[in-house]
């Protein structure tokens, strides 16, 4: 019997920190780590799956246009060819995450330049690429293509997505003390993972197996099926090990599909691996953003309205629209709020979910608006953020769960040494070097997903988990062994994490930061139902048991694990599904940021010189991984604010700075000490485990952070994203 | 990537002659096989000249150095001798790509590295430079890398590199052997074109001509700097750089050697600016004289007008550390 749990109430009872063991929180190593850095595990293009040939996608040179004719023959002719593919069933784009069904099919009609268009199959890679770039397409253009977001026409039922209209702003604003009315613009981001996206494709029969590179197996199974027409049931996905997603890697993608039709056509597996290019030209991107935040404040600081209203865009058809103002639903209190999103329909390529969608850019216009307004009302940032936490939900009257933003202010405050800034701007200078200190609040939605578990207990008494749960650099891996070694009482030797498999139990997948705390609960959930039945078999309390190192303890009686099982192994099965309790509260996560960095006076460079997050995300299930995802998060600010931009070539919609030697994420030299400091918190509303999401938590407001930094270096404030140095040397006086 | 032959010379002549008949020479590779894997370059054949014995420094007969060509970046960089005389070399060097490149990548094929102009890059885009004649893409596109001096209407593109930056600094020679075997040399600072209407060509290199070595004059002194002003700490290529050598007698400045990088289609070296320095006394006044005089023709694209007032910010901070120190040391 599967033990299935719904979220409707808190679970008050820690049993996690009951257990003996010691795993759950502790720094544990992850158990893929010397894996992953000696070269052994498996990434998608590295399977050996013998006979297979390779795939290069054919992309579109227009942006809008209608394909005529493809030029097979001429190709066809070239050394090691096999096949060239435009079958009606190929993507147009990814799917968005969580869409358990195919995306936009057929890519006859071009919708944004780089578009694939078809699959050219040869023996090598080498062959395929060179096929695909030499296949004659012939187009008829289209003259319909809107490029620019900003001037393109807005459908009505594109206009005020996630619309808030509660009292009247204009009012609000002209009869506030101080208040605020600024534009800020972020430009598209590339989630620029490690891996390029792949997929190897292989028929037995009906049966198609693929080893790809996916965030969400059950999901992608299903879009998978979706898109070729053939049963869900037929398909099985294989994603051990992902090097990165961020979002990009979460729907079924263009090289999945059209690997499995020529897969089966020719009878061969098939690899499709994407060219960094390509990872530009046709996987998601953060949609760029104009934000319109419009503060209001009484002589004490309290605010009184918050405006926010965003301008994104996407193709047309794609339902993804950036959820800018998702945390500023709840983050601050004020009566009055106008919130809202436009979406621009432009020719660019598809806009969907990067690393944070929402909070990444919307906290960071909120945070720098908020900087501002405390300036303006000359309260202390940090002050003026804690005078603003509400009591309950601003728009839904309803309480929260555990929030720990005070005390995150506060002792990243302490810790950072805020007391000892100077709050004027352009006052310290070191040569050539202006510094200043800078600080932002980090807030992020929580949720929980539906997820399932298998633990096996073999009749040694070690534990097998297994779900289709993935670790796409995470720390999957660890926190499902530690978290079934305290709950049976194991050494993390004695646990085997099995995932990225459909074959086992489908999980929540990894996506929006509830990956850790939904596959955690399941199993948590199965572990748990071994519990039952080993208390069952000793006549006990579950509760009551202590199982530590192999052995279990009940009360007076002790038995080694495999002397219980007596040569049979045991089962549990965990499933839970999310229930009112993410309703019935408002579950967020937060924290702070601070942060110092130089602005060079002559050119206009900026160097984060120090950077300190403090986090509050309920239980940390392993300090290390939570740790390294602070890190990673904070890097991302650091490139969202100073480096990262897709340019957009607006008179066609294409991406100039299609590679990595252009698109410039942070380098080692651009990232300083970054200390992290993770609060010590459980949330018994946000799962059974009390843990909540962190993932991206801590890029959620950390751009704000450097630019409120360069303000106080400068005098200068950054609302056109990034702060590059050439927008530096235009506010600065000669 | 097109197929294409591939055979190793084991003398020069053996690689002149396979460049004569059309073969493209293969050092490092760093550049031209991305560029070959993009089909931006797609020779029929290539020449690997890496057996060549052009990897040592040696001290000329007039007390100066010839690198030659097939030194890699982090051997020249690393080398003591350049270190202690032409520091700037070394700096420009190590400012440049990443560690790992560095450690393929040769003095030849630096000098020879082609643009990053992005629509180069792309062969979905009109680029005058890989496509003659079929127009040029980043007029009126995406132009932060472009330059602001000496381009055409044909072309915007700017060299990107930084070593030839630092050895027009140095008044470098790059030493070339003809298909013939005739040996010729010609000045760093008129080794790169400008674009004018062909800009397919970078520099003087005819069909065959192979680059044996890059030379150095003696040990010039002075007070050598290299500033490299760029979108992140590392691994990205200049938005403007300058090297000088600067010699100060008396307080006045007696001699400086200038040359830019990002701000055109090769580095820009203009006596002019040099003229009105020397003989003068340090000030901010002057400084500005001789950002007027580099930039009086300067020319914005759209997204890289900004280098015009960071060339002349950056001159200026370079020619205080340059004659800063160089009174004082
Ligand atoms: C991501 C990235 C970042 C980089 N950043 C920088 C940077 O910041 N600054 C910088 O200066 N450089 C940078 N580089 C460029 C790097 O310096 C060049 O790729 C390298 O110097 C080229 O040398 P190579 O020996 O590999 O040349 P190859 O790629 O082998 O050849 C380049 C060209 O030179 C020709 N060639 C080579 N040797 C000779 C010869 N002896 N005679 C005649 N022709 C010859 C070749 O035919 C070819 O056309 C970067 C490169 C990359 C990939
Ligand atoms: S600037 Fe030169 S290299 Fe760039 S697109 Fe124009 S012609 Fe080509």
């Amino acid at each position: 019997m599967t033990n299935k749990f719904e979220m409707n109430d808190p679970v008050a009872d820690l049993k996690l920190d009951r257990m003996k063991q010691g795993l759950v929180g502790s720094p544990m190593d992850r158990p893929d780590g010397k894996m992953k850095v000696s070269g052994q595990a498996t990434y998608a293009h590295e399977w050996d799956v013998p006979g297979r040939v390779y795939g290069f996608l054919v992309r579109s040179r227009h942006p809008r246009a209608r394909v005529t004719g493809i030029n097979r023959d001429a190709v066809m002719q070239m050394p090691g060819i096999l096949g060239v593919y435009d079958d009606k069933r190929l993507l147009r784009n990814p799917a968005q995450g969580m869409a358990d069904e195919a995306p936009v099919q057929g890519t006859e009609e071009v919708f944004y330049l780089g578009q694939p268009i078809a699959l050219v199959v040869a023996e090598t890679f080498e062959q395929a690429r060179h096929g695909a770039e030499a296949l004659e397409v012939s187009y008829t253009t289209l003259d319909d293509g809107v490029f620019d977001p900003e001037t393109a026409n807005i459908a009505d039922d594109d206009r005020g997505r996630k619309a808030l209209d509660q009292g009247d702003i204009e009012t609000a604003m002209a009869q506030a003390e101080f208040s605020l009315d600024e534009t800020y613009r972020t430009p598209g981001h590339n989630s620029a993972a490690m891996e390029p996206h792949c997929s190897i494709a292989e028929w037995d029969g009906d049966q198609l197996t693929l080893r790809g590179s996916y965030q969400m197996l059950k999901f992608n199974r299903n879009e998978l099926a979706d898109s070729l027409g053939i049963d869900p049931a037929n398909v099985r996905i294989l994603s051990p090990y992902i090097g990165g997603g961020f979002g990009s890697k979460l729907g079924i993608a263009p090289e999945a599909v059209s690997a499995a039709i020529a897969a089966k056509d020719l009878g061969r597996p098939v690899c499709v691996t994407l060219a960094r290019q390509q990872v530009f030209d046709m996987v998601m991107r953060r949609s760029e953003t104009r934000q319109r935040v419009r503060l209001a404040c009484d002589q004490s600081g309290k605010l009184t309205a918050i405006g926010h209203e965003a301008l994104v865009s996407n193709l047309p058809g794609e339902t993804f629209s950036e959820p800018v103002v998702q945390a500023t639903h709840f983050l601050y209190g004020g009566a009055t709020r106008r919130l809202g999103i436009d979406v621009a329909r432009v020719n660019r390529m598809c806009a969907g979910s990067v690393r944070g969608p929402g909070e990444a850019v919307g906290m960071q216009a909120l945070e720098n608006a908020m900087d501002e307004l405390a300036e303006r009302a000359g309260i202390d940032p940090v002050e003026f953020r804690k005078r603003n936490i509400p009591e309950e939900h601003p728009e839904k009257g309803i309480p929260y769960s555990t929030r720990k933003l005070h005390e995150a202010l506060d002792e990243g405050a302490k810790r950072f040494g805020w007391e000892k800034r100077s709050a004027e701007p352009a006052k310290v200078r070191e040569g050539e070097w202006l510094i200043g200190t800078g600080m932002a609040t980090a807030a992020r939605v929580n949720m929980l997903q539906e997820s399932q578990a298998r633990v096996t207990l073999t009749a040694e008494g070690k534990a097998v988990v297994e779900t289709d749960m993935t670790d796409i650099g995470t720390g999957t891996y660890a926190i499902l062994t530690q978290i079934s070694g305290d709950m049976l009482g194991l050494p993390p030797e004695n646990v085997e994490t099995r995932l990225g498999d459909t074959d086992f139990p489908p999980a929540s997948g990894s996506g929006g930061s509830f990956g850790a705390s939904s596959s955690g609960s399941a199993v948590f959930l199965a572990c748990e139902d071994i519990r039952k039945q080993i208390a069952e078999k000793l006549q006990a309390d579950e509760a009551d048991l202590d199982l530590e190192n192999g052995e279990v303890n009940a009360g007076d009686q002790t038995h080694k694990l495999s002397d219980l099982l007596n040569g049979k192994p045991m089962t549990g099965e965990g499933h839970v599904v999310p229930g009112k309790t993410g309703e019935a509260v408002s579950q967020g996560t937060y924290g702070a940021f601070f942060v110092e960095v130089a602005v060079n006076s002559t050119t206009g460079e900026t160097r984060v010189r120090r950077m300190q997050g403090t986090f509050d995300a309920g239980r940390i299930l392993n300090e290390k991984t939570a740790t390294s995802q602070c890190y990673g998060g904070m890097v991302w600010g650091i490139g969202i604010a100073l480096t990262e931009e897709l340019m957009f070539d607006n008179r066609d919609g294409h991406i100039a700075n299609r590679d990595l030697a252009e698109y410039h994420v942070p380098v080692n030299l651009d990232v300083p000490d970054i200390e992290v400091h993770l609060l010590k918190e459980r949330d018994p509303w946000a799962s059974p485990i009390q843990s909540k999401g962190i993932g991206e938590l801590s890029i959620c407001g950390a751009a704000a952070a450097i630019t409120n930094a360069m303000y106080n270096a400068t005098g200068i404030r950054f609302r056109d994203y990034p702060a590059t140095l050439d927008k530096v040397i235009s506010g600065m006086a000669d | 990537m097109r197929p294409f032959n591939y055979s190793r010379a084991e003398t020069e002549k053996e690689a002149a002659d396979a460049g004569s008949d059309g073969a493209t020479f293969i050092a490092g590779g760093t550049n031209l096989l991305d560029l070959m894997k993009l089909e931006v370059m797609t020779p029929d054949a290539l020449v690997d000249i890496n057996p060549l014995d052009l990897k040592s420094i040696s001290t000329t007969d007039d007390g100066g150095l010839r690198i030659g060509a097939l030194v890699t970046n982090s051997d020249c960089a690393a080398d003591q001798r350049v270190r202690h005389d032409y520091p700037v070399l070394s700096k420009a060097i190590l400012a440049g790509a990443s560690g790992q490149l560095r450690n393929k990548a040769t003095t030849g094929g630096n000098l020879c590295q082609r643009t990053r102009c992005y629509y180069f890059y792309d062969t979905a885009m009109p680029c005058n430079k890989r496509e003659p004649g079929s127009g040029c893409g980043a007029i009126g596109g995406v132009n932060r890398l472009h330059a602001i001096l000496g381009a055409s209407d044909a072309c915007i593109a700017t060299y990107p590199g930084d070593m030839a930056v630092a050895l027009s600094a140095l008044d470098a020679s790059v030493e070339i052997r003809s298909a013939n075997g005739n040996m010729r040399s010609v000045p760093v600072t008129d080794f790169h074109r400008l674009p004018g209407d062909t800009p397919e060509k970078d520099n003087v290199l005819e069909t065959g001509d192979l680059i044996t070595a890059v030379t150095l004059p003696p040990p010039p002194g002075g007070t050598h700097v290299y500033r490299k002003v760029r979108d992140r700490s590392s691994y990205a290529f200049a938005l403007v750089s300058v090297a000088a050598v600067a010699k100060m007698e008396n307080g006045k400045i007696s001699g400086i050697r200038l040359a830019f990088g990002g701000i055109a289609h090769k580095p820009w070296h203009d006596p002019a600016v040099e003229d009105v320095l020397t003989g003068e006394s340090p000030s901010e006044a002057l400084f500005d004289k001789a950002g007027e005089i580099l930039l009086k023709d300067a020319i914005g694209q759209g997204s890289n007008d900004f280098k015009i007032p960071l060339a002349r910010r950056t001159l200026s901070a370079v020619l205080r550390q340059a004659t800063a120190s160089g009174a004082s040391a």
